[in-house]
């Protein structure tokens, strides 16, 4: 299971990083979506992970750590509110910029096929 | 004596103010905005004398003398959320203060109120956010802190709209928010090996971790310096902060001169704690120093030619804070007890003067434009703003009578004492020629290169917008009073710094003030989860 899961987070993190690297808005938000799931389920797992393990202390028993659980419910609702906030920014730039680039790239003056045009002829 | 340690606990709770206040008249701004912009802007004023005066208090009672520390709901530390209050976070609630006081000011003599929604609640939980990441004594708390502080100033940065300004703030904001996952992650890591998050039990149990643990301690340690790095714009990742700082309003580009020192402050505490001499292990002790001092050089030589290549003058103050940033790097980089007292004062000095600075920008631009090579009509008010630009770029380039000499000249005796000494002499002395040369240039330009000739209608500038210009006036003298005060003064102050950088080092008194704020109670017996005790193998 322990192998799954770091899986997982490498996955997540890698496409995540991928994404956010990418020139339009829309897959950078996601690419930032995706690295707070990944961050999520680090954090999770920061608590070891068990199973048949009691969420309620008990003397004698074995208990999950809660402290994670909590990093990670302040974690959700933190990157919850940013996504949020990001998605209308992404949304008012592409309104008032005209293009979903994130440096706000106008239109080419040429498309990349006639560029090639040019240069082949 | 008795008298004097009653009245510090009587004091104690009142640490609770400068976090709690702001954040209730936020709430009360919001709550009363359909009521009018006066009313708001009588709460906002209110909140921030009432601040003012309170952090003044603090400093003047040497309340930080010896750390204060305060469990929130009174659980003790390694369990519940301590805010612990002292020289160093003083300074800083001081400065934040300060710097709130001036950009209110700045504000509401400009009307930058007017041109959107919910600017002083913005402005409020900007200073909640700021206040509580300089008092708490948890990394998760600080992380929080952080989020409340970003999510503040992106509303603050987009303030009046405009493409140029959702363009640089969408930068902005993406670059903090890789930052914050970044963070999360380094917080993980910490607890996962460590399992607490207290700034004095992750020392203490650093300093007890067996030694197959160090490489995720380092690892962590790393990435929470690549989180303050981006706070502070150091070099590799300071892209973002030119954009942002020179297309945002004015009063809120002073704000944000405390927001790189944020940064700056999280290194000095959480690294300065964790790793430092006197409890870390041998292996993990000042990790990132080299690496601080490498990256202050560079974003030092960087931002020199950013000064010199700015086209406007907003730009070129922008770059000004990140050559500020490279040489605090240096200095904190350095790392002794001489090079934080002169880090310190030239801390200080370069935040009052960028604010300041900005605000001087912003009146140019209101009267002016601000493009540097462009030949404008005279503007109004054209001696007093050549004068205050004069001192203000005396004192950012590091001439003598200004303050910028004096931290200048502390950082540099003190890295007699580094290995890098002549390459941190070569850049920082040439730097400040550098910028010398590029703001008597952009000076040049922007009040000798007058066109007398009458413009035609359209090409004129528009008339100066409404407002009280006497205060805005004062607002941007402010800082600089404040800096020559600190020029009287230095004798005093130096040696209040040199206690204050002595205390940032000692890192064992922290620990115990935190883990055992009095001496008649037992000592607490936490012991983390079962799952973060180590093995013993």
């Amino acid at each position: 299971m322990a192998i799954l899961f770091a899986l997982l987070i490498g996955v997540l993190t890698a496409i995540g990083v991928y994404l956010s690297l990418r020139a339009q808005t829309f897959p950078v938000v996601m690419g930032l979506t995706l690295l707070s799931y990944a961050v999520n389920l680090f954090l999770f797992g920061t608590g070891r992970l068990a199973s048949n393990a009691a969420a309620v202390i008990e003397p004698h028993a074995t208990y999950t750590d809660p402290l994670p659980q909590a990093l990670v419910l302040t974690a959700i609702v933190i990157a919850f509110a940013m996504t949020a906030f990001v998605i209308v920014l992404a949304l008012k730039t592409r309104a008032e910029l005209g293009s979903d680039h994130v440096d706000g790239a106008a239109d080419q003056p040429a498309p990349p096929t006639a560029a090639h045009k040019n240069t082949s002829c | 004596m008795l008298s004097f340690e009653l009245a510090q606990n009587m004091a104690l709770p009142w640490l609770a103010l400068p976090v709690f206040l702001p954040l209730f008249s936020a709430i009360l701004l919001i709550a009363l905005r359909p009521l009018g912009i006066t009313l708001a802007r009588a709460i906002s004023g209110t909140s921030v004398s009432i601040l003012l005066i309170c952090v003044v208090y603090f400093t003047a009672s040497g309340l930080g003398d010896t750390a204060q520390v305060y469990p929130m709901g009174n659980w003790p530390a390694p369990f519940g959320i301590v805010w612990v209050y002292d020289r160093l976070s003083g300074l800083m609630l001081l400065l934040t203060a300060l710097l709130a006081m001036v950009s209110f000011l700045y504000t509401i003599a400009t009307d930058e109120d007017k041109k959107g929604a919910h600017f002083h609640a913005l402005f409020q939980a900007q200073l909640f956010g700021l206040n509580g990441a300089f008092l708490t004594g948890d990394v998760f708390n600080l992380f929080v802190f952080f989020e409340v502080l970003l999510i503040a100033s992106y509303g603050l940065m987009l303030h009046g709209g405009g493409a140029a300004r959702s363009r640089a703030g969408l930068h902005y904001i993406v670059i903090n928010l890789m930052g914050s996952t970044i963070f999360l992650f380094a917080v993980g890591a910490l607890y996962g090996v460590l399992g607490t998050l207290n700034l004095a039990d992750l020392a203490l149990k650093i300093s007890q971790a067996p030694a197959s643990t160090y490489g995720l301690i380092a690892a962590a340690s790393f990435l929470l310096f690549v989180v303050f790095a981006i706070k502070a714009a150091a070099f590799p990742l300071y892209l973002w902060l030119p954009g942002t700082y020179s297309e945002t309003a004015a009063p809120v580009a002073a704000l944000f001169a405390i927001m790189t020192k944020v940064g700056l402050y999280a290194l000095l505490r959480v690294h300065g704690t964790l790793f430092n001499e006197h409890t870390a292990p041998f292996d993990l002790i000042n990790l990132i120093d080299p690496w601080m001092r490498l990256l202050g050089l560079v974003t030092l030589i960087m931002a020199t030619f950013g000064v010199m290549a700015a086209i406007n003058l907003r730009r070129q103050v922008a770059y000004l804070v990140l050559a500020s940033v490279g040489t605090l790097m240096i200095a904190l980089g350095i790392n002794t007890t001489d090079a934080l007292t002169g880090g310190l004062y030239y801390w200080i000095h370069t935040t009052l003067m960028t604010a300041g600075f900005f605000l001087l920008a912003g009146q140019i631009v209101r009267t002016r434009g601000d493009q540097i090579g462009q030949t404008r009509p005279p503007m109004p008010h054209a001696l007093l703003a050549g004068s205050l630009f004069m001192m203000y770029a005396i004192g950012l380039a590091g001439l003598p009578p200004l303050t910028g000499f004096f931290g200048k000249t502390m950082i540099l005796f003190a890295a007699l004492a580094s290995p890098l000494w002549v390459p941190i002499y070569a850049t920082v002395l040439l730097s400040s020629v550098l910028m010398v040369v590029a703001l008597a240039r952009s000076g040049n330009a922007l009040f000798y290169r007058v066109d007398h000739a009458p413009l035609p209608t359209e090409l004129a500038p528009s008339p100066m917008p409404l407002g009280n210009s006497k205060l805005s006036w004062v607002a941007v003298a402010l800082p600089l009073s404040l800096v020559f005060l600190m020029v009287i003064a230095s004798k005093p102050l130096t040696q209040w710094l040199t206690l204050t950088s002595a205390q940032i080092q000692d890192t064992p008194r922290y620990i115990q003030r935190v883990l055992h704020p009095s001496r008649t109670e037992p000592v607490p017996n936490f012991a983390p989860h079962p799952a973060h005790v180590p093995e013993a193998s």
